[in-house]
């Protein structure tokens, strides 16, 4: 149709952390169809790890992701120690678990951070990155790292968390906590983003399990799946913890289901470190047999998933990794089709997938004329909420 | 459903459709198939069992190309793999299964690039991770791919 016009958006997003390259075709401000190739940064890492020892190829799968570096190298470890049976000690299991969760909390407020920006809630941005340092703080001590944390090995984990450090972890958590409450008001309570957000980009029930989607993505469409409860690993059996689900299946019912997560994940690590007892933290494994595994993982956007196989020698015959975004992503099909050029910026960001939509992105028409730039998408969104703050009268 | 049941299941339905199955733990259960019967199995578990898609992995073995589809049972916490063997190296090619579950869209278009194998009836077999040039009939995931070395030379 003549009309018609494509908005490439890509390859390269300095925003968020991965280059992929989106086609939106649109019809006036309506998205008709969408497309997307990604690739750009593919790095061969099944095939590398093909080449790499047991113990690299932990070292390995942590560099996939800079905010999953926990959810990898567990997965991992699990598929590795599937094939041994091999059981991991108590200590380090809960080890684990924390390094889990304080991702996750991590990862959460990253999003949180972003979608605000999207909207033109500069402030939330602020805030919320603000708000993840004490976890970064927690992080380091825990690991010594706040980012690819090199915390885990085959049969448990390289450090232990020191008894000294155990108060200040709950200091700083209980400061995390405080600005969280702030944020989850100044989110959840505010007219303007129910307005904006309820009713975009709703992904069905039924598309959500056709599509496999995973975590939160899924959650928020009623799909009741977490693989810490269904799949329970690491220490996930010994605390307890609500899985938050919502019905909608919009925009706003995903912040819904990440800001009550990033509760019931401080409330996991105070449960860890009240249960946990002294003792080994590593069961030495030796040889790895012949044989397959799997593993999985809840990362802070789904489900990771590791299979390995092994022909008895020191490293994999086969190493296949699985991220969530992977699910996630195609759902786009379902979820930004029918919608306007303006809503898709936050429908696209609420997967909280690698993508970012600035600099490189363009709006062309037939004759490849350039008619929107950059940082227009953004603004077209940050309009949106700006005309809907103006009907409700807030300055 | 536990392991037991789920192969009791599966096993009533297709009999000695099913080479081979495996029970390895309590949570893993693997079963072998022929190729041609992908479909039947895989709709069985998606949409009568429903199965969750958990992905797809390609291996390239002394035997043939195996194709694993994983499939997570949530409520129990079992992974099922459904494991189906293509002898034929040259012409290695399965049907789709895009036809029961669009989960499995891109991961075919991954194998069909990564090594080599046809998803019979399949409406999209772009390339995803490969760049558009890639040289055709180099499957990078397949054990005769020996990794170029990079040119010190250029930079």
């Amino acid at each position: 149709m003549s009309d018609r016009a494509t908005i490439p958006i890509g390859p390269y997003h300095p925003l968020q952390e991965e280059p992929e390259f989106w086609k939106l075709i649109v019809e006036g401000e309506k998205v008709v169809d969408v497309d997307v190739r990604i690739g750009y940064n593919h790095r061969g890492i099944e095939k590398l790890s093909e080449s790499k020892s047991f113990d690299q190829s932990i070292f390995l799968v942590e560099r996939i992701c800079g905010i999953c570096s926990s959810s990898h190298p567990i997965a991992c470890c699990e598929a590795i120690e599937d094939i041994c049976g091999i059981e991991v000690p108590e200590r380090a299991r809960f080890i684990r678990t924390i390094t889990q969760e304080l991702e996750r909390i991590h990862s959460h407020l990253l999003w949180i951070g972003l979608a605000g920006h999207f909207l033109g809630y500069n402030t939330v941005f602020m805030w919320s990155w603000k708000y993840r340092e004490p976890i970064c703080d927690i992080m380091e001590t825990v690991t010594g790292n706040r980012q690819n944390y090199a915390m885990h090995k085959v049969g448990g984990v390289r450090r232990d968390i020191e008894r000294e450090h155990v108060s200040y972890i709950l200091t700083r958590l209980d400061e995390f906590l405080k600005q969280t409450d702030m944020l989850k008001g100044a989110v959840l309570d505010d007219p303007v983003l129910h307005a904006r957000l309820k009713g975009i980009g709703v992904l069905t029930r039924e598309a959500a399990i056709d599509y496999s989607a995973l975590g939160p993505t899924a959650r928020a469409s009623d799909v009741d799946i977490d693989v810490r409860r269904d799949h329970p690993y690491a220490a996930y059996d010994r605390v307890k913890f609500n899985v938050i689900t919502q019905k909608e299946g919009d925009v706003f019912a995903k912040a819904v289901v990440r800001i009550l997560e990033l509760y019931e994940s401080a409330s996991i690590i105070r449960q860890c470190l009240d249960k946990m007892q002294e003792g080994p933290i590593d069961s030495k494994p030796k040889d790895i047999p012949p044989g397959e595994g799997i593993g999985v993982a809840e990362a802070p956007r789904g489900e990771v998933f590791h299979y390995v196989k092994s022909d008895g020698t020191n490293s994999p015959v086969r190493h296949k990794i699985r991220a969530p975004t992977y699910m996630n992503f195609p759902t786009f099909r379902e979820t930004v089709i029918g919608e306007t050029v303006s809503d898709a910026t936050i429908i696209m960001a609420a997967i909280d997938p690698c993508y970012c939509c600035t600099e490189r992105m363009v709006v062309v028409d037939g004759s490849n004329k350039e008619l929107l730039k950059a940082q227009d998408l953004i603004r077209l969104s940050q309009e949106k909420t700006k005309k809907i703050r103006d009907k409700f009268g807030i300055k | 459903m536990t392991v037991d049941n789920l192969l009791q299941k599966i096993s009533e339905r297709f009999g000695d459709r099913i080479l081979a199955s495996d029970a390895r733990s309590a949570k893993r259960l693997y079963v072998d198939i022929y190729p041609k019967d992908i479909v039947d199995i895989a709709r069985y578990l998606f949409k009568e069992l429903g199965l969750r898609f958990n992905i797809a992995s390609g291996v390239d073995d002394f035997d043939g190309i195996e194709i694993l589809y994983h499939f997570s049972y949530d409520p129990s916490g079992v992974i099922v793999t459904v494991r189906a063997i293509l002898k034929d190296k040259d012409n290695p090619h399965i049907d789709t299964i895009t036809t029961v579950t669009r989960s499995a869209w891109w991961i075919e278009r991954e194998i069909h690039e990564l090594f080599g194998v046809e998803f019979d009836g399949s409406e999209d077999t772009r390339p995803l991770l490969l760049p558009d040039d890639w040289p055709k009939g180099v499957w990078p995931l397949r054990k005769n791919f020996v990794v170029p070395k990079r040119d010190s030379r250029k930079s």
